[in-house]
């Protein structure tokens, strides 16, 4: 098995393991959005019309939740240490790790987004567009996240510090997620440019959080 | 093989540590980094493996892997296990056997250190002689020509101290080199002192 192939295994047995964290943030993500209905009342077409947006901010927000486990806990337990004497690249070795946090916490938000659509009164065309844009959109949450946890990762509970990092930079991946998602529902705009748009985003964060966070762990060492 | 640093200066912090600090070790030599408490024996250990990025001085490995960095052919022993509470014993060793490169598999290492009784522990039980004994087996697992050891012999019995002793002599006569942090002798038979912080 290759170094990187091993990387992946541990950091998603650590996931899925009891005190891993993988199901926090969807559970998170089931709580806010079952949440707005109850807070909003039962007028259904005002659920339909701002469910993309409700879904959007759930999954933000329940991303960052899990953020400071993806560097953190290396650091604390030493394990960054010798992961810098390993003969890996470090860029590939955060986007493994950041990868093996999507697949434990950003693919489960998807997964969950046909079943919170049915309680925001979302079509089934809207949700999938939904779930779509999250599918695309939750690897750039993970990316642009990497970045914050990789600066705050020798500070103890950086936790807060990272979302309140991460959360500006996340503004264009929102805007577009959800400017997609209500131009497959309600258009007048096709749903192709906005979506091409925030491929293009999570295609940029997947580069620049991979080597911005590789620098930032190279200097944070001391 | 031979490792040589001079005049070597380190900044941990916005503060020097140590300065003017020159060595060199042989392969197949020891060199025993003494002095009392915070006067920069880890630091200068950390630095060898790569892990402090403020220091002057020059610091190079002749007859190395010139496509490495020393840190790359180096195993660091620190004070952190690096083991995670949740994967067993053997998950620990299997994941940094490859990840740091062997390719083999360290069961053999695992039993060498008297942990294959309980290779399908869960980390979080293991006590800390026990956690340090599964940090020595990645030692003996994973070949690498340099060993960088923050006091190895803390938390161990007597029975895995010889061990290590043992294990250190073997490293030795196979042409590798040790850097150890100490407070006093741990079973090195010949081994260069360096001592930091003036007078003993």
């Amino acid at each position: 098995m290759s170094p990187l192939a091993a990387l992946f295994m541990r950091d998603f047995r650590l996931a899925v393991r009891v005190g891993g964290g993988a199901l926090i943030g969807v559970l998170f993500f089931l709580i806010v959005v079952t949440l707005v209905p109850f807070a909003m009342g039962p007028d259904l077409a005002l659920l339909a019309r701002v469910g993309p947006a409700i879904l959007w901010i759930g999954a933000l927000l329940a991303s960052l939740l899990t953020l400071d486990r993806l560097l953190a806990i290396d650091h604390e337990d030493g394990s960054l240490d010798l992961i810098l004497t390993a003969r890996v690249a470090l860029e590939l070795t955060a986007a493994v790790k950041a990868i093996a946090h999507w697949v434990t916490t950003g693919l489960p938000l998807v997964i969950a987004t046909p079943l919170l659509g049915l309680l925001l009164n979302l079509e089934p065309k809207a949700t999938a567009a939904v779930a779509l844009t999250l599918l695309v959109g939750t690897p750039a949450l993970t990316f642009i996240g990497l970045i914050g946890a990789a600066i705050t990762v020798a500070l103890r509970r950086g936790g807060l510090l990272v979302a309140v990092l991460v959360l500006p930079l996340t503004i264009p991946v929102l805007i577009f997620g959800v400017a997609a998602s209500n131009a497959a529902i309600v258009g007048p705009i096709r749903f192709g440019t906005p979506f091409s748009i925030l491929c293009g985003l999570a295609l940029m964060s997947v580069v620049v959080g991979t080597f911005a966070a590789a620098a930032a762990l190279r200097h944070a060492m001391d | 093989m031979r490792l040589l640093g001079s005049d070597l200066a380190c900044f941990r912090g916005g503060r020097q540590v140590f300065s003017g600090l020159s060595f060199t070790v042989e392969g197949g030599e020891a060199l025993l980094v003494l002095g009392p408490n915070g006067v920069g024996k880890s630091s200068l250990l950390r630095l060898l493996a790569g892990l402090v990025p403020r220091f002057t001085g020059a610091l190079r490995l002749e007859g190395g892997d010139p496509e490495l960095t020393i840190g790359e052919q180096a195993h660091y022993l620190g004070h952190q296990d690096a083991l995670k509470p949740s994967l067993t014993v053997d998950e620990n060793l299997v994941f940094w056997s490859r990840y740091l490169g062997s390719g083999q598999e360290p069961q053999a290492a695992l039993a060498a250190v008297g942990l294959e009784t309980i290779a399908q522990l869960p980390a979080a039980y293991l006590s800390a002689g026990q956690r340090r004994r599964l940090s020595i087996a990645r030692l003996i697992a994973i070949k690498r020509p340099i060993w960088l050891l923050d006091e190895p012999t803390s938390a161990l019995d007597a029975a895995a101290q010889a061990y290590l002793a043992g294990c250190m002599g073997q490293h030795l006569a196979g042409g590798g080199l040790i850097v150890a942090a100490a407070h006093g002798p741990i079973g090195l038979a010949a081994a260069k002192e360096l001592r930091l912080g003036g007078a003993p």
